[in-house]
Order: structure tokens, then sequence, then C-alpha cells
């Protein structure tokens, strides 16, 4: 596997202009020649797809989703980063490049992040000219606030619907293109599989989701911007949708995939109720601002009523081991403590499986706090106590910062966190692995491109909040539309490389349609009893209990047997009812499972090589045994200080590990800490 | 969190081509804390392993963002809870032994695909006409250049909110679409940037709307108390205005010099 990351020569700040300058180009009269896929309809995609169809060229979209509104990334809550410094408070394209390089705990490829942070700033011209509705200030100029890992205010947000005013944004610059017939769009359609013509991407098959009508379609170029694979988990705060088919498959015809292992699990969501739990929901990272985080220290105290637990009974642990950043530690360390907490045996909530997974996040403080401000400003009404006055107008004072929040907890728990402390416990959220792209987001099959969370560029070990949003929109808006005509221009219009018509190329075409046929139809002929849903659910037990926020030698070895034999059961004992050629999501979701079985393996594999502790993968053999940093992860730069790429080699066949080292020209490799 | 489970009748329309029933299911053991959607995948678990085909229905964020989900319930888009979408409708909403009528969105513009899943292409169509501000990426100019009064700024994005489930469609009597259109054109014609193509606009949303097939609004209201994003009839007021004021500029302008084959 030819691993050539393409970093422009040039200091770190001229890389992207000299790029673009030395990138081919395809006149305007040519670019109604050339046509393009783009699978998937997020951030990344519909910008993407958008840009495409404004500088000419055709464009075929696709989403599983009955519309291109409602991809996933309309769930994103808290914001979009961006180096404006509009806030006058020493933000710099260079500031946000190196928070987000420390953040993703210096494993994320330097060059690509350096542009990210140089563009971040034409996305919020681009986003408020198409109506972003995004926060402002009564002067009318633009609001900002903070997020974890950085200490400045450079975060845009649009209440807390950033992620859904920002898709909206770029879906009806989408629906413009689509109205102007630019774009073709293609809702319910799923992809399940790429097409290599002559070492060339020139195409996929989908099945259409209504109509069961598994399909070929051709183009110059294909862009997959399809998403994260936490659903792997089973339980994540992903779509029930969300899945890795369409990576994955590229993958299995020979794109790399890069740093599988590296996954965000968010420490602030609504734990799991029970069996019955279908998906997990966030609870934003901005209620670490005022709610304390706390644990009972004691065992027998766990099945008490919070408010009978005694004060000097509570174990505020995040400000007890980082009494400098407190309740506000960053995420994965935030999760690891919980964790930590929980398997102690100090967890609260109901018990899951034999656990109880919950710590408190309590808000009684904070009231007290902000009711006794505006008691002096507000004074009480009448007949009411002094300590009644303080409870309501803090209350008051909550509602006003976090009340759509409080409500969304309240509609799901049934418990109302004014009066009783929320229970959080981490989720999987976000995914940082993903194929692996050169700087120009092209995967190491040309004409294949991934863009967006698919991808594994940008975000290291761990992704700093706020910036998804900003990189698939990077990604969309302003570095593919550069990248994607540079190859482009090395192709003629519509002919295979080999010299023929891509609508009259059948050979590769149809080879690919009928594996995909002929797979399908393998899933519904073994006529087992255990439905997907069954076995989705038990590879994410064993995802999350061996491959989740803590991850050992042995329990990954264990895992990898456990996933092999669920395999087994798998291909023996599914159920698949219904038929192919119509709406069948019990067809869906095995095909996806399929692939989680094979993925969910190769993420334990990519943990039990990486022997070293970094962001969001944690190896418990890998921590600092001494001093004040005790029990923090512990990096091994001199063995991993790469991305590793995993190469397809065939069913049941090990997969062969490769590197690209990463080389940084400007930072300095430092030890995160924030104790 | 209360550990109760219910016992429930589901009475569920059921459709494969152009004619459906209802089929009536029982479910044991659905947990208080569990979502009418983690209900509805229990029971579509219980049919498949009695060998029949599980309900379709339409789904994904399962946090009440992206829109998709769409059932009426008991004669309500969304069930009986104000201001949630299905997928954050709770099981302790509802009661031990209940009867629950769970239907797909009625109305002609949304035809039936299958059991509860609808065809809401015409919404995007909608957007497509002209729910858009022009502007090529790239081209954008600062974006604090504009100032934009906060009230502005927010009213927007109380328009901004919609989540396109069609809820609005589906409890109106007329299936009017007015509040989902409303919502987007005073989104865009309030804010200074989308002033250009105000009058554009909004002629455009409403003739693809009618011509979808969507009936016209009488004031009832029953779209503000249905949709779960607290959209309200002011945005509708707003597109009225807006499409009056349109109308009669149109009107007038086409009056004038006859134009080669513009609009």
């Amino acid at each position: 596997m030819k691993l050539d990351p393409k970093i422009p020569a040039g200091p770190l700040k001229d890389k992207w202009t000299k790029a673009k300058f030395d990138y081919k180009l395809v006149n305007p009269a040519n670019r109604r020649k050339y046509s393009i896929i783009v699978v998937g309809s997020g951030l990344a995609g519909a910008s993407a797809a958008a840009s495409f169809g404004e500088q000419g060229y055709n464009v075929q979209c696709f989403c599983y989703q009955d519309s291109p509104r409602r991809a996933h990334s309309i769930a994103a809550q808290g914001g979009i980063n961006s180096s404006k410094n509009y806030q006058n408070d020493g933000d710099s394209i260079k500031r946000l490049f190196y928070d987000t390089i420390k953040g993703g705990d210096f494993r994320a490829r330097e060059a690509n992040v350096y542009r990210l942070a140089e563009v971040s700033g034409g996305i919020i011209d681009q986003c408020v000219a198409q109506g972003v509705p995004f926060a402002r200030e009564y002067g009318g100029t633009l609001a900002n606030r903070s997020f974890g890992g950085s200490q400045v205010s450079r975060t845009f947000y649009a209440r807390g619907q950033t992620g859904q005013q920002l898709l909206l944004g770029a879906y009806s610059a989408l629906s413009r293109q689509i109205g102007l017939g630019q774009v073709k769009m293609y809702n319910r359609h799923e992809m399940l599989d790429l097409v290599i013509v002559d070492g060339h991407a020139k195409g996929i098959v989908a099945r259409n989701m209504i109509t069961g009508a598994v399909e070929t379609y051709r183009a110059d170029a294909v862009i997959l911007c399809t998403g994260g694979y936490g659903n792997v988990f089973y339980l994540s705060t992903n779509a029930i949708g969300c899945n890795v088919t369409a990576a994955f498959r590229a993958y299995k015809r020979g794109a790399g995939f890069a740093n599988p292992c590296y996954t965000q699990i968010h420490p602030t969501c609504i734990p799991a109720h029970g069996d019955q739990q279908s998906k997990l929901t966030l609870m934003s990272e901005s209620l670490r601002n005022d709610g304390r985080v706390w644990a009972p220290k004691k065992k027998e105290d766990c099945t008490k009523a919070p408010s009978d637990i005694k004060e000097e009974d509570r174990d505020y642990y995040l400000e007890r081991k980082y009494p400098s950043f407190g309740n506000l530690a960053p995420r994965d360390i935030s999760s690891r403590a919980a964790k930590e907490a929980c398997d102690e045996g100090r967890g609260v909530g109901p018990e899951v499986g034999g656990k109880r997974l919950g710590v408190y996040l309590d808000f009684a403080a904070a009231i007290q706090r902000y009711g006794k401000i505006a008691l002096r400003e507000k004074g009480k009404v009448a007949g009411e106590t002094d300590e009644q006055a303080v409870l309501r107008l803090g209350e008051a004072a909550i509602a006003e910062r976090y009340g759509n929040l409080f409500d969304m907890y309240q509609c799901i728990t049934g418990e109302n966190p004014y009066k009783t402390p929320m229970r959080i416990y981490p989720a999987v959220h976000y995914t940082m692995g993903g194929l692996w792209v050169d700087y120009d987001l092209q995967t190491n099959i040309p004409g294949l491109f991934c863009a967006g969370e698919a991808n594994f560029s940008d975000h290291g070990a761990n992704r700093l909040g706020a910036s998804a949003l900003m990189q698939g929109l990077a990604d969309g808006y302003f570095v593919l539309p550069y990248t994607v005509p540079n190859y482009l221009a090395s192709q003629k219009a519509g002919m295979t490389p080999g010299g023929v018509a891509l609508d009259k190329a059948a050979g590769a075409f149809d080879t690919v349609r009928a594996d995909v046929v002929a797979f399908n139809k393998r899933l519904m002929s073994i006529n087992g009893k255990t439905t997907p849903r069954e076995i989705h659910h038990k590879l994410g037990r064993i995802m999350w209990e061996y491959c989740g926020m803590a991850r050992t030698k042995e329990g990954l070895i264990k895992a990898i047997g456990l996933i092999q034999e669920l395999r087994k059961q798998f291909w023996s004992d599914l159920k698949v009812v219904g038929t192919a050629d119509g709406l069948n999501p019990e067809l869906e979701r095995a095909g996806r499972v399929a692939d989680f079985l094979e993925f969910g393996e190769l993420m334990c594999r990519d943990a039990l090589v990486r022997e070293e502790s970094c962001g969001g993968h944690f190896r418990e053999e890998h921590q600092i045994l001494e001093g004040v940093e005790k029990g923090e992860a512990k990096r091994d730069d001199d063995k991993f200080f790469h991305v590793a790429v995993w190469e397809y080699k065939g069913a049941e066949e090990e997969p062969v590990r490769h590197v690209e080292p990463l080389v940084y020209e400007e930072v300095k490799l430092a030890t995160r800490s924030y104790k | 969190m209360s550990g109760k489970n219910l016992s429930l009748t589901l009475r569920v329309w059921r459709q494969t081509g152009t004619t459906g029933k209802f089929e009536e299911y029982k479910v044991t053991d659905i947990s208080e804390d569990s979502s009418f959607l983690e209900m509805m995948d229990i029971l579509n678990e219980q049919i498949i392993k009695n060998g029949g085909e599980p309900v379709a229905f339409d789904h994904d964020c399962r946090e009440g963002i992206c829109g998709m989900c769409s059932m009426t319930i008991n004669g309500m888009p969304h069930g009986p809870l104000p201001g949630v979408t299905t997928c954050q409708l709770h099981m302790r909403n509802f009661k031990d032994g209940e009867t629950i009528t769970i239907e797909p969105w009625r109305a002609r513009p949304f035809p039936v695909i299958k059991d509860l899943v609808v065809d809401r292409t015409a919404f995007d169509k909608i957007i497509q006409s002209g729910g858009f501000i022009s502007i090529r990426t790239g081209s954008a100019i600062d974006a604090n250049i504009i100032p934009i009064p906060k009230d502005v700024a927010d009213r927007a994005m109380d328009a901004a909110e919609c989540i396109g489930c069609g809820a609005c469609v589906a409890s109106c009597k007329n299936a009017s679409a007015m509040l989902f259109v409303g919502a987007k054109v005073s989104q865009l014609n309030s804010l200074p940037q989308g002033k250009a193509e105000k009058d554009r606009r909004t002629l455009a949303m409403v003739k693809t709307m009618d011509d979808a097939g969507f009936g016209s609004c009488t004031n009832y209201g029953e779209c503000q108390a249905a949709c779960p994003k607290g959209i309200t009839l002011d945005f509708i007021a707003q597109l009225n205005r807006d499409y009056a004021v349109a109308k009669v500029k149109d009107f007038f302008k086409s009056t004038g010099k006859k134009r080669a084959g513009g609009d």
C-alpha cells in the first residue's frame, strides 16, 4: 500500500496557498462534461455537493434518509470554532491550529490541521451569508462562547442547535443546485459498494431502499462523506442509521483505514435506563460550567436518594483530582474518571447489567449562588422566606441558561433536574479514525475522496468540542472544490482510465453489482433465529466492555475471539424477514451489522497494537504510575508517532498494518496536562 | 425513573401498496422509561420472532432534531405530549392496559410508502424552489460587516427551528403546509442578507406548495399545537404579508415593459 501524504513543500503557513496555485484547473466549459458522486448529505457531503454544483459539475448525491436535511450533523449542539478573533482575545489561525493539534494529543497531521484553521474564517462568512441565524450581541455583531480545550472565545453558535442550523444552510445551498438541475439527489439510497475501474474509483453500487433495486452509478470521481462508525457500540449518541458500511466496503476494495481505535467518549450523556435502550442522548458540555460532578464516597449510599447523602459523604472527584480545571476537565479525562467511580461500585441510578452506571451532575450549588445574587437585586415576594426566594430565583437563573437541556432531561428520565441532580454517564459520541486520506483528502485509491467524520485526518486521537462542524464544512466548502478538480483534470471526462466510455464500461460495474446482490441474498437466506438487532446488541456490549473507555491487552484479545464467535453466529443463525425487493429495514440493518462485525475486530486489532495511551485511546498498561500525574495517559512518541493504516487482505485473513510517520515542522511534542 | 412496566394493546396501520388496515398487537413488559420508538422496536422484534414482517416506520436521530419520525398516535401527530417528537415521547405518558392507535401522517401530498412511512419529498421541492439565499461558496463578505439586531436574529432563529417533520400538515384538516413555508420564508425574508430575493422566494415557494397539493390555511391553529418545535402562527401571518406585497409588486411589474424569458 502506497501512502504518500502529498504535503506541499514550504513553510506551514504557505502550504495551502502553494497547493491551490499548483493544482490543475478544469475550465468552466469543460466542467459540465464531468460528473461527481457524493455519498452522504451531512455537513461535508451537502457542502461539497452544493459547491461542485455551483462550479458547474454534474453531481449525483446520495443519502439513506428521506431527505438530505436529516443527516446526523443536525444533532450537534454546542457550536463551531473559527479563528475570527472577533473577541480581540488573542485568537489567531496559529492558535486554533495549535489548540486542535494539542487537543488531538499530537496524533493529527500538522499540515491538514493548519489548513483547517486557515479556512475556518471563511466558513462563518459563508454560513452567515446563507442566513444561518448565529447568536448575536445587542450591537448586531456575532456572539461567541468558550469551549473545552482553549483559552479564547472562538465558538459561534445558534442556541443549542448549531449543527442543525449549519446543516440547513448547506442543505439550502444543495437544494438550490438540485432545483437548478445541477445536482441529482438520491434520497433513500444506500451505497453498498465501490466500483473501481483500472485502479480508479469510477462509481458506486447503491440500493434504492424503497424499491429494493440495486443499481450502478457512474462518475469521474467518488467522494465519501458518510460519517462515523460510533454505532459499532450499538449504543451511542449517533443516529440509529449511522453506519460504517460505505467506508468499510471501500476498505474491502482496497482503501486504507486509518486509526480505527480512536473513538471519543463524551462524559455527559443521559445513562441507559435498561436493556430496552436504543440510543443515548447527549447533554451539552456547557452544563459543566455550573454543574458539579460527584459520586457517593460509600457504596452503601448508592441506592439512597441523593438528598439523603450528606455533604461529607460526597466525592466531587473532578474537583479533587484536577483542581485547576475541576469540572471542566477535557472530555476523555472526565469520562475515564466517571468510569473509575462506577467501576469502584460507587455508581448511581438503575442497575443495568449488574452495574449502576451513573454519576451526579449537581446544580444545587449553582442555584444557591445565582439565587443569592438575584435576591439582592430583585428581592422576595410577599410571604416568602429568604430560603424560598433564593431557590425560586436561582432555579429561574439556571432555566435561563440551560432551560431546553433541563426540559430534554426531564422528558427522557421523568426526573426534575432542578430538584434532584442529573444522572450522567459517558457515551460514544464521535470517531476520529476513518479512511486514510492524503493532503488532498484523496484515499489511496485514485478518484476516491473522503471528507468529514468519515476520514481520519484532522482530530488525531481526540477531538475538541466545536471542531467537528468546522471540519465538515471546511472539507466540503473549501478543500474538496480545489482538490477534486485537480484529480479530474488528469482524467478524460466520462471515460475510464483505459479509454472506454463510462456508460459503456460494463465489466467492473456488473461484477460489483452482482456481488452486492449475492451478498444481500446470502443475508436473506440464512433463515436462522437471531435477529440483526440482537447480534448488534451483543457486539455493542463486547466493544464497550473491551474496546471502550479503557482497554487492556487481555481484554482486546478476548474481544477479538468473542467477535469472531459472534460473526459465526451471525452467518449461521441470522434471521432476516421480508424480501430484498422492497422497503426492508431488517435487511438494511443486517448489512450494516455484517460490516460492524468485521470492523469491530479491526478496531480491537488497532487498539491492541497501539501500545500507548493517547487521547480517546486509553490502554491501562500505559499510564503514569507516580507523582501528581498518576493515572494519566502515557504516550509513546518514540514508537507510535504515526498514523496506523490497515489494509484489507480478504475474508478471515489478518489485515496488514502500515504506517504513515507523522512529520511536525512547527509543533513541538509535549504532554497534555490539566492538573 | 420509575421502574414500572406496562402492557399495552397497539392498533397499528399496516399498508403495502395503496390500501391498508389496522392490525392489533399486544406488547408486555414495556419499561416506563422507554421511548415510544423503543416500544416499537420491541413490537417489531416480537413480530419477527412470530414469523411476521415488522412495522416499517421512519426514524433516525432519536433525539428530536432530525425530523424523520412521523407517527400519528391516538389521532395526534407525535402523540399527546406537547412540544416533543415521537422519538422523545416516553412510555410513562401512557397507562398500563391502554390501547394505543398508531397511524402514519395522513395528508394527500404525503403518500404512504409502507405502513407508517410516508413520502415527504414535497417539502424538499418547496425548499428547492426558493428556500435559500443565492450565495456561491467563497463569495461571501465578512460575517460581521452587516450588523443584525439581536431581536431580528433571535426571531429568525425561532423560525429556523423548524425540523421539517410535517406534523403541521398531518394535523391540518386541509393538509396545509403554511406553517412549514411560513417558517422558512420568515427566517430568510427577515434577515438583511435574504432581502434581495424576498419577493421572488415567497412567490416561488407558495407556488410550489400549491402545485404539490397542499391545502389552504383556515387559521384553526392545529399546526401550531402539533409542532414539536413551537413554531407559531405569527410566521403564517408574515408569509401572508410577504406574499401579498410580492404579489402586488409582481402585478404592477408585469404590466410594464415586456420582458424576454424572465419570471
